[in-house]
C-alpha cells in the first residue's frame, strides 16, 4: 500500500525538481491530446514546442511574448511572498495601457524625447492606481483583495472597450475599436533590428533584477517575507500589515502597468479593446511556476511564452483551436500542484497492517 | 501547600493481571527515535508518574497508549490481553481516557452538548446532564452542564475534560500536565480527586516535571530521558534533586539572586490602563497600575486566560492604544506607537509562543535575528540587509547562550523549543535593552535551560535592566521576582515584595480576592494587609 508520509522538513531538492516534473507531465499529457485528437504526435511536439525557438526571429518572438509576463510575475511574486493575493494583474496592464496611451495621444505627433519617459511613468502609475483601490478597501474595510482585484479586471475591461469604441476610437480608423497609431516618439524602440523585439524586454530584465534585490536583499522585502510566513512573528516584530498590502499591491500593479505600457508602445502601437489578452492571469501561473523567485520567473515566463506561441503555431499548421494552449498552461499548473505535494511529503510503500 | 494524607499504594494481586504492560515500545521518525524499549507497567488503581524533561518522549508514549500514533515496535497488553489501538476511539472502548494539556472543547457550546459530542451514538441531553450533575458531585468537581464553554474559568474547562473522560467510566485516565492552568489551590481539589478515582481502582498516568506535586500525588514514577526508561522510583521516598538526577542526569542547577538595588528610576509605568479585548472571549483589562523600575524584575503571577495575553499585547505593542499615557516607557507616553518604536526606546520582548510569533519557523536563525535586532544591532545600511553582520550576531546569541543547533542558518523550527527559547531570550538580552518584558521564560523548557534563562535574567537585572515577567508558574516567579503582583479578572492586584509574601497568599489572590479587590471580593476571607 502506497502512503503519504510528511516528510522532516521540506525537500529543497524537489521545490526545484517540481516544476520540471511538471513540464515532463506536461509534455506527456499533450502528446496523449495530440494523439487522442488525430494528430501524429511527433509532428505536433515539433510544431508545438520546437518551431518556436526555430532561428532568430523565432527567438525575438518568443522573448517579445515573454517580456508582460515576466514583468506582471515579477510584481505579483512580491506581493505573494507577503501572502497579498492580487488577481487583478490583468486589469492593472490594462490601465497601464491606457494610461500610457493617454499620454501618447496627449503629445500627438510631437518628437519630444520624453515622451516615452512619460508613457513609462505614466503606465507604472496607471496599473498602481488601479491595485490602489483593493488596497485601499482591504486596509479600511478589510474587503477581501483577492475578489475585488478580480472583479476590477472587468471593470477595467469594460473601460478600455468604452474608449476604443467611444472617445479615443480612430477617426479614420474604418470604425475599429483602436486608438489612432502612436508616433515614432510614442513607440518603443527596438533591442534587435529586424524583430519586434522592443525596449520593454529590458524594461523587464531590470525589474526582474530589482525584484530580486528587493525579495531577497532589502529589509523591505525581508519583513514581507516575514509577514507571508508568519502574521503573528510580523506583528511581534513590528512590520506594518497595512504597509505590507500596500507595497504588495501598489509593486504588483506597478509592474503590470509597465508591461501593459510596453504593449500599447511595443508590438500593437495602438490601444484595442484586445489589449490584455490573459498575460495578468497566466502571470499567475508564472509566478508559482517560478517559485515567487526573479530566476524561476524568468524561465517561466519563457516556458509560459512558448506555450502561447505553440498554441498559435498549432492552430496555424495543426489546425487545431487556439484554445489548446490553453489546455497546455491548465495542465502545467495542475501537475505543478500536484509536484508540489512531494515538497513536504514522500511516498513510501507500506505493508497492509503493519 | 498542605500535603495530603500518606499515600497506601495498591496492594497487587498475584491472580490480577496488571492493567496496562507496555513491553519493548519504540517510535521512529524520520529524524528522531522519540521513544526506544520502553517498558511500563501500570496495576489497578495505581497513580504513575511519567517524569521527563521536553522532549524526553513523554507525549509520543501517551499517543501510543491512546492510539493517536502507532509503535514502531514493541507490543502492548490491556488487562492481560494483547492489544493494538487503533484510534482514541478504539482506546476509549477500551477503557482509557485522556485528558490533553490543551483541551479540545468547543467554546460557543455547552458543556452538556460538548460531552455529548464526545460520547458513543446520539444521547438524550436531559439524561446526560443528569449524570453530568452526579459524576461531577461525586468526585468533587463542580460543573454546570447548561453553561457555555467560553464562560467557563481554565480550571472549569478542566473539569469539564475530565468529567467527559469519568462519565466513561475509564479504568486508565491520562493526564497530561494538567496543573499548568490552575491555581494551588485547584491543584489541591484535582490531587483529591485523582486520589479518590485510584482508590476506586481506577489507574492514572500522571504527566508532569513538576517534580513536587509527583512527589505528592504519585505512588510510583518513571523517568524517561532521550525517549529510553531512565529509572523507576517510589516518589514518596525520593528528593526532588534525587529525581532531577535521574530526570536530566545531573545535579539540579539553582539560580543566584541578590537583593535589589534600591531606587532606579522608573522603566515601565502603566497609569490606569483600561482596554477592551476585541475578542468575544478575551479579557478585558481594567485600571491597571504597574511600575517597574531600573534594576528590579516584577513578576505577574496568575491563572492563564485572566487578561495575560491582552496585558503583553498592550504592552509590547502589538496591540497599540487609542490614548497615549496609559503605557509609559522610559519616560515616553508610548501607549500609541508600534513594536518598533517601542524598542528603539529601549524595549525588549520575549513572547509566550515561540514559533510563528518569537521566530518565524521556516526562516534561518539569522534571519530571525533581524526579525528584532535590525536596528539596534546595525543588521540594515540603506534599507539592504548586512548577512555577514547578522550571522555574527545570531552566532553571539547561539555561543553565549549554549543554542544547540546547526550553526545560524539552522532553520529556526529544526531546533528543539528550549534551544530556541534560549535563542530568543539571547536575541532580546544581547541588544541590551533598558526595559526587558518576558512572557512565561521558561514554559515547556528543560529544568537545565530553565535554571539558565533564570539566570541571565537575574544578571541582566543586576545590570541594571528593569525586567517584568509574566509567569503561570508560582515557583519560578518566587526564585526570580523581587516584588510580585496578581493578574486576575483583567485587574491587577497591589503589588507585593517577594519575601513579603507566599505562594499561598498569591494563590488566594490568583483567584481575584486580594485586599481592596471590590466587587470581586465576595468571598469571608481574613485579609489584615492594608491596601497599598
Amino acid at each position: 500500500m502506497l502512503e503519504l508520509e510528511a516528510r522532516a522538513e521540506p525537500s529543497r531538492l524537489m521545490s526545484w525538481a517540481s516544476p520540471l516534473l511538471a513540464v515532463a507531465l506536461m509534455l506527456a499529457g499533450g502528446l496523449a491530446v495530440f494523439a487522442a485528437l488525430g494528430k501524429d504526435p511527433v509532428e505536433g511536439f515539433r510544431v508545438f514546442f520546437l518551431n518556436p525557438v526555430k532561428d532568430l526571429y523565432a527567438l525575438s518572438e518568443l522573448l517579445l511574448k515573454a517580456t508582460p509576463l515576466m514583468l506582471c510575475a515579477i510584481g505579483l511574486a512580491i506581493g505573494f511572498r507577503a501572502n497579498v493575493w492580487n488577481i487583478g494583474a490583468e486589469g492593472q496592464f490594462m490601465l497601464g495601457a491606457v494610461a500610457a496611451t493617454g499620454v501618447a495621444l496627449y503629445f500627438g505627433d510631437s518628437e519630444s524625447a520624453l515622451v516615452l519617459p512619460a508613457m513609462v511613468l505614466a503606465g507604472a502609475a496607471g496599473g498602481a492606481a488601479w491595485a490602489a483601490i483593493p488596497a485601499l478597501l482591504r486596509t479600511r474595510f478589510n474587503a477581501n483583495e483577492i475578489l475585488v482585484s478580480l472583479m476590477l479586471v472587468y471593470v477595467a475591461q469594460l473601460f478600455v472597450s468604452w474608449l476604443v469604441f467611444g472617445p479615443w476610437k480612430d477617426p479614420d480608423g474604418f470604425n475599429f475599436p483602436q486608438t489612432r497609431m502612436f508616433a515614432e516618439a510614442a513607440t518603443l524602440p527596438m533591442v534587435i533590428e529586424g524583430t519586434r523585439l522592443h525596449f520593454g524586454f529590458a524594461i523587464a530584465l531590470a525589474a526582474l533584477v530589482a525584484g530580486y534585490a528587493f525579495m531577497n536583499r532589502s529589509h523591505a522585502g525581508f519583513r514581507m517575507r516575514v509577514a507571508g510566513e508568519a502574521v503573528d512573528a510580523a506583528r511581534y516584530a513590528g512590520f506594518s500589515a497595512t504597509r505590507m498590502i500596500w507595497v504588495g499591491l501598489l509593486l504588483g500593479g506597478a509592474a503590470a502597468g509597465l508591461a501593459g505600457m510596453g504593449e500599447v508602445a511595443g508590438p500593437m502601437g495602438q490601444l484595442t479593446d484586445k489589449v490584455a489578452s490573459g498575460y495578468g492571469f497566466a502571470a499567475i501561473i508564472v509566478a508559482f511556476v517560478g517559485r515567487l523567485n526573479a530566476f524561476g520567473i524568468l524561465l517561466a515566463s519563457l516556458l509560459m511564452a512558448l506555450l502561447y506561441i505553440g498554441g498559435e503555431q498549432a492552430q496555424q499548421y495543426l489546425n487545431l483551436p487556439n484554445s489548446i494552449s490553453m489546455v497546455f498552461q491548465g495542465m502545467l499548473l495542475f501537475f505543478l500542484l500536484g509536484a508540489d505535494v512531494f515538497i513536504h511529503y514522500r511516498l513510501r510503500l507500506r505493508r497492509r497492517g503493519a | 501547600m498542605p500535603i495530603l494524607p500518606p499515600l497506601t499504594p495498591p496492594q497487587p494481586s498475584a491472580a490480577a493481571p496488571a492493567r496496562l504492560v507496555l513491553q519493548g515500545i519504540g517510535k521512529v521518525y524520520p529524524t528522531v527515535v522519540a521513544n526506544d524499549d520502553i517498558g511500563l507497567t501500570v496495576r489497578a488503581g495505581e497513580i504513575r508518574a511519567i517524569l521527563g524533561e521536553n522532549g524526553a518522549g513523554k507525549s509520543t508514549l501517551m499517543k501510543i497508549i491512546y492510539g493517536v500514533t502507532r509503535p514502531s515496535s514493541g507490543r502492548m497488553f490491556w488487562e492481560g490481553e494483547e492489544v493494538q489501538v487503533e484510534s482514541p476511539a478504539h482506546a476509549r472502548s477500551l477503557g482509557i481516557g485522556m485528558v490533553f494539556q490543551h483541551f479540545s472543547l468547543f467554546e460557543t457550546l455547552t458543556v452538556v452538548e460538548n460531552v455529548a459530542l464526545a460520547l458513543p451514538g446520539k444521547p438524550a441531553l436531559d439524561a446526560l446532564a443528569q449524570r453530568i450533575v452526579e459524576v461531577s458531585a461525586r468526585y468533587g468537581l463542580p460543573v454546570d452542564p447548561r453553561r457555555h464553554i467560553h464562560a467557563l474559568s481554565v480550571g472549569e474547562r478542566q473539569r469539564v475534560e475530565i468529567v467527559r473522560c469519568l462519565l466513561q467510566d475509564p479504568r486508565l485516565l491520562i493526564m497530561d500536565e494538567p496543573t499548568s492552568v490552575l491555581t494551588p489551590q485547584a491543584v489541591r481539589k484535582l490531587f483529591e480527586t485523582l486520589r479518590r478515582l485510584a482508590d476506586e481502582g481506577c489507574s492514572i498516568l500522571y504527566i508532569s516535571h513538576k517534580l513536587d506535586e509527583i512527589r505528592e500525588l504519585c505512588h510510583t514514577a518513571t523517568v524517561l530521558r532521550g525517549g529510553r526508561v531512565t529509572g523507576e522510583c517510589i516518589p514518596a521516598q525520593e528528593t526532588p534533586a534525587s529525581m532531577a538526577r535521574l530526570m536530566i542526569g545531573k545535579e539540579l542547577p539553582r539560580c543566584e539572586h541578590d537583593a535589589p538595588q534600591a531606587g532606579g528610576e522608573v522603566r515601565l509605568r502603566l497609569a490606569g490602563l483600561s482596554h477592551a479585548s476585541d475578542d468575544p472571549f478575551g479579557t478585558d483589562l481594567r485600571d491597571l497600575h504597574l511600575d517597574v523600575h531600573a534594576g528590579e524584575i516584577v513578576g505577574i503571577a496568575g491563572v492563564s486566560g485572566n487578561g495575560q495575553q491582552e496585558l503583553l499585547r498592550v504592552i509590547s505593542g502589538e496591540e497599540p492604544l487609542a490614548e497615549r499615557f496609559p503605557v509609559q516607557i522610559c519616560g515616553v507616553e508610548a501607549g500609541r506607537l508600534s513594536p518598533g518604536r517601542r524598542r528603539r526606546l529601549g524595549m525588549a520582548f520575549v513572547p509566550e509562543e515561540r514559533l510563528g510569533r518569537g521566530a518565524v519557523p521556516t526562516m534561518s536563525l539569522a534571519d530571525n535575528a533581524l526579525l528584532t535586532a535590525a536596528h539596534n544591532q546595525g543588521l540594515v545600511t540603506a534599507g539592504f540587509l548586512r548577512f555577514e553582520r547578522a550571522r555574527a550576531f545570531a552566532r553571539r546569541c547561539i555561543d553565549d547562550f549554549n543554542v544547540k543547533c546547526g550553526g545560524p542558518a539552522a532553520a529556526a523550527k529544526s531546533l528543539s523549543g528550549g534551544n530556541l527559547q534560549k535563542f530568543i531570550v539571547g536575541r532580546e538580552i544581547l541588544q541590551a535593552p533598558r526595559l526587558l518584558v518576558c512572557a512565561q521564560p521558561t514554559w515547556g523548557v528543560d529544568v537545565g535551560a530553565a535554571a539558565f534563562i533564570r539566570q541571565q535574567i537575574i544578571d541582566l537585572r543586576n545590570r541594571g535592566c528593569a525586567v517584568l515577567v509574566i509567569s503561570e508558574e508560582l515557583d519560578e516567579l518566587f526564585e526570580i521576582c523581587d516584588r510580585i503582583a496578581v493578574i486576575a479578572k483583567g485587574r491587577l492586584s497591589p503589588v507585593r515584595a517577594a519575601g513579603d509574601t507566599s505562594i499561598e497568599d498569591i494563590g488566594v489572590w490568583m483567584s481575584g480576592l486580594w485586599p481592596g479587590a471590590g466587587d470581586t471580593a465576595d468571598a469571608p476571607l481574613a485579609m489584615e494587609t492594608p491596601h497599598a
